[in-house]
């Protein structure tokens, strides 16, 4: 079959690096990213299913890879070469037909042949990830970046039955194709929790609002009680968007700190809030961004870090003067709710893709021969007016289908 | 004798005309046969013994007893004076309130009062650096009563130092510095640059706390003040400040008011061919503007700004008078009418402002947006009597660069004035109900404005209410020159040339309106009949 894969090849990942610098997309031609022929992955164990692709999303940790932006740590925990693509919808054949799935595509434990670190565990849950590098299945913290399981950028790859969610019959590809960065959202919306306990009217802050700050603001709105979310947005429609799923005040990037200031009553000192957000979600990742999120949280307050980052450069002094929290937001798992009851972020993220619409994120849709565009198109996204461009696998897809971003 | 004002009809052989445009200028051709032009008077002579007419003044004051009668050893005496927010440039030393307080402190020390305050009366404005108080005092005044705490500025958040005189017959509340309230006498020391300035509302804002003040600068008084510099029964700020003004008289401290008005010689050379009338540039006048234009446009906007502020105008002294407040006030009036007055025949289509880089609002700093907008329908366009120049409905055509751009010391609550209150609304009324106490109650301003250098937090809020009649007697305003995004987030159309301005104007009056433009500077009061 024919599949888009990526393999470490130095030279090209150098030039991908140095040419996203200057054309977005430029990597999709010179970079480590290649149509390939490739047999279809073999199944390792009982258990393991073949999914046929329908949509599947461009990440930005997607894009990271073919720009060759990923951080080396990144080496040991995925293994070459390997078919990209973990935001997907597709289908399993059993005997009664088609079955509509969406996948939680980190390789858990149950997926790697491991016992579960606790009952009913998910497959992101644990404290100890030597499983991600071992057990039946080549290096790979999820499907996507995984040698033996394939990717989605592809017609068809495996799962685990651990990894597998069945969807309503009302939910759309369209809206499916966005549960996993839903969850992703969730999670990360989640993890403000702690220290907005007991707290009258807290403020969150959302800086970034591509698809991931945009799930995160759906996923505060729902999940988290009382919050006032202020946003710090870079393009028109982003704002709009933003907006719609339950933001109280979303600004330009560059005016997140004041518009913090004016909703926690803060003072400026130097460029630090002397209080400011209890919670900061970063859903951007760069130097700059941890760099402001930190300066616009509040003493003791937590900075949710859910963009990748790679190698940043910021200044700790004030982390370190402020006691501020700096918590990492990968994937999903089981979430403890703020009420104390237990659920499964996919659970959550199936529902708010459903209730909310979420095809009115999917702005874009691609064959899969046309990758050179989708890639450009979605490194350019927010300038483009669009939210999250995808693979369209389904049969009928052979032309370029491009619809409004909002 | 100096030339009065007059209204030019442009012609095809009238030159172009001189337009600010913030830190530099344009040429910009009106229409011939259907555009006028208002020149202001020439400056008028300066009094030739200032310190003498100010010393006469002080002992031959108007419905008073002379200054020196009412002081005594024991007494406590405050002396409060006009901020930095005029006059407009900067004077040359020594500035016309140094040489009066001297005067004043003189005959104290002659008396032997030694218990003497001296207030810079800021209202809301922001306080003044220790280098524009030497400015406006001298530094023997600095030095003498600043180490000891005996100079000082007005704190309007200060609930400690505030005192309630009493309530008007409307239920408006006076509250003033306590330390002026509880003197036995308080004298005043005004620069009269603008009509709309001095008397009753010298002391009832430039001492007031925001309480006092919210009374009157409020949108639904400023879309009420249909006249800010003619006749003060149409102008319902002029209205309240006046009935406050009775009650500081039935019930306040011992005033004895000091006006003085200038001239409008306000530009030294070589910036003197800004002044003089087009058509009688000569040849090094133009090479003047064309040196000075080019330079100007290849610097940075930093640059140039430094370079305008640092500007000492030549202006000068033509009259004091002192005594009671009402009284020395309605003579201030004639001397200031006597220099800027000019009678204009009937109303325009479109008015022409050229918005120069300075405003009451930023002395030593930044015309923000926010800035351009009072400085163009708050300053410019109520420099008239009777009657609006532009007619209801018709077009205001500004012209400045209106960047993005904020002093962050000056005006932080600005900022968050253009970046909350304006995408939400551009109503003074609307606005003012549901974002001035938000920023009234905003600590940090607090701070700001009490510590360091910054205009209060509601302040963004008052420029804004000095263009409310403005802004709803046009039918349009259009900036040229300015940043588009910027100038939509005012509410106003963006245009990048003259010709582009009166293309979108058409829509809103026809094809071939009148246009008349105001020439500034100097400063004038257009007498429309």
């Amino acid at each position: 079959m024919k599949a888009l894969q990526v393999d470490r090849k130095l030279g090209r990942l150098g030039l991908a690096r140095a040419m996203s610098v200057l054309s977005p997309g430029a990597a999709a031609r010179i970079g480590p990213l290649e149509m390939v022929t490739i047999d279809p992955p073999a199944l390792p164990a009982p258990g393991w299913h073949r999914v046929h692709t329908h949509l599947a999303g461009i990440c930005g940790s997607d894009l990271a890879t073919v720009e060759g932006h990923v951080s080396p740590y990144f080496d040991d925990w995925v293994s070459f070469p390997f078919v990209p693509g973990h935001e997907v919808v597709g289908h399993i054949d059993t005997p009664d037909g088609p079955r509509r799935v969406v996948i939680e595509p980190v390789l858990g434990h149950a997926a790697r042949g491991f016992p579960l670190p606790f009952e009913g565990a998910a497959p992101g849950d644990g404290n100890d990830y030597a499983h991600l590098a071992t057990g039946r299945l080549e290096p790979g913290i999820q499907i996507g970046f995984c040698n033996s399981t394939c990717g989605a950028w592809a017609p068809e790859f495996i799962a685990h039955e651990s990894q597998i969610h069945d969807i309503p019959d009302a939910m759309t590809d369209e809206q499916a194709v966005m549960v996993e960065p839903t969850a992703g959202g969730i999670h990360a919306a989640l993890l403000t929790w702690p220290v907005l306990q007991g707290i009258d009217r807290p403020v969150v802050a959302v800086l970034g609002a591509g698809t991931m700050g945009l799930c995160a603001i759906a996923g505060l709105r729902r999940y988290v009680p009382g919050v006032r979310i202020v946003v710090g947005a870079r393009y028109p429609h982003q704002m709009a968007i933003a907006k719609l799923l339950g933001a109280d005040e979303v600004v330009r990037s560059d005016e997140l700190a004041r518009a913090v200031r004016r909703a926690t009553s803060s003072h400026m000192v130097g460029d630090h809030l002397s209080g400011g957000a209890d919670a900061t979600i970063d859903a951007v990742g760069t130097s700059a961004s941890i760099t402001d999120c930190l300066r616009i949280t509040r003493p003791r307050g937590r900075v949710v870090l859910m963009g990748m980052p790679a190698e940043v450069t910021v200044d700790l002094t004030g982390l370190w003067h402020r006691e501020t929290q700096l918590v990492g937001a990968y994937t999903y798992g089981t979430e403890t709710m703020p009420d104390g009851s237990r659920v499964r972020t996919f659970d959550l993220a199936i529902d708010t893709a459903h209730s909310l619409g979420f095809e009115r994120l999917l702005s874009a849709t691609y064959p899969l021969d046309d990758y050179h565009d989708a890639i450009a198109h979605a490194a350019a996204a927010g300038r483009r007016g669009a939210v999250k461009v995808a693979f369209d696998l389904r049969p009928r897809a052979r032309t370029r289908t491009e619809k409004a971003s909002s | 004798m100096p030339r009065p004002g007059f209204v030019l009809e442009v012609d095809r052989s009238t030159p172009p005309l001189l337009f600010w445009r913030g830190e530099n200028f344009s040429l910009e051709k009106l229409p011939a046969g259907r555009s006028r032009v208002i020149y202001p008077p020439e400056p008028l002579p300066a009094i030739d013994d200032i310190d003498g007419a100010i010393v006469h003044a002080l002992l031959n004051p108007i419905d008073s007893d002379p200054l020196p009668a009412q002081l005594f050893p024991g007494m406590k005496l405050t002396i409060a004076f006009d901020d930095v927010s005029l006059p407009l440039p900067k004077m040359q030393s020594p500035d016309t309130r140094q040489r009066v307080i001297e005067a004043v402190l003189d005959m104290a020390a002659a008396a032997g009062v030694d218990d003497v305050h001296i207030i810079a009366a800021l209202g809301l404005h922001r306080r003044m650096h220790e280098y524009e108080l030497r400015h406006a005092l001298g530094d023997r005044i600095y030095d003498a009563f600043h180490p000891r705490g005996m100079l000082y500025q007005h704190d309007a958040e200060d609930h400690d130092n505030l005192a309630v005189i009493g309530t008007t017959d409307h239920g408006e509340v006076l509250e003033i510095n306590k330390r002026a309230a509880d003197s036995d006498l308080v004298v005043y020391v005004n620069i009269n640059s603008v009509p709309m300035d001095g008397g009753w509302k010298s002391i009832t804002t430039g001492l007031a706390s925001y309480r006092c003040l919210s009374v009157h600068h409020n949108g639904e008084t400023l879309q009420n003040t249909r006249s800010l510099m003619g006749h003060r029964k149409h102008s319902a700020l002029h209205t309240s400040i006046w009935r406050l003004g009775q009650v500081l008289r039935d019930h306040g401290p011992k005033l004895f008011q000091i006006e003085t008005t200038l001239n409008t010689d306000m530009f030294p050379k070589p910036f003197d061919f800004i002044s003089k009338r087009e058509w009688e540039w000569n040849a090094k006048d133009r090479a003047t503007f064309l040196a000075t234009s080019k330079s100007l446009n290849r610097m940075p906007v930093r640059a140039a700004r430094k370079i305008f502020h640092s500007i000492e105008s030549p202006h000068q002294m033509t009259s004091i008078q002192a005594g009671e407040t009402g009284a020395v006030h309605e003579r201030t009036l004639e001397h200031v009418y006597r220099q800027q007055l000019v009678p204009v025949e009937g109303q325009t289509d479109i008015l022409t402002l050229g918005i120069p880089f300075v405003c009451p609002y930023n002395p030593d700093g930044i015309m923000n947006p926010i800035l351009v907008m009072c400085m163009g329908l708050g300053y410019l366009f109520n420099m008239y009597r009777n009657k609006p120049l532009v007619r209801e409905g018709g077009v205001i055509i500004m012209t400045h660069p209106t960047y993005r751009e904020f002093h962050p010391v000056h005006h932080p609550s600005y900022i968050d004035f253009f970046e909350q209150v304006l995408p939400d609304t551009t109503d003074p009324v609307v606005m003012g109900h549901k974002w001035e106490k938000q920023y009234a109650e905003d600590e940090w301003y607090r701070h700001l404005y009490r510590t360091g250098n910054a205009y209060h937090g509601v302040h963004p809020f008052y420029a804004w209410y000095w263009g409310a009649h403005g802004q709803q007697h046009a039918g349009k305003i259009i900036i040229v020159g300015g940043d588009p995004p910027t100038v939509r987030r005012l509410g106003f159309t963006p245009a990048s040339t003259m010709d582009d301005a009166f293309e979108i104007a058409s829509d809103v009056v026809g094809r071939a309106p009148t246009i008349t433009h105001l020439h500034v500077p100097a400063l004038l009061v257009a007498d429309v009949t």
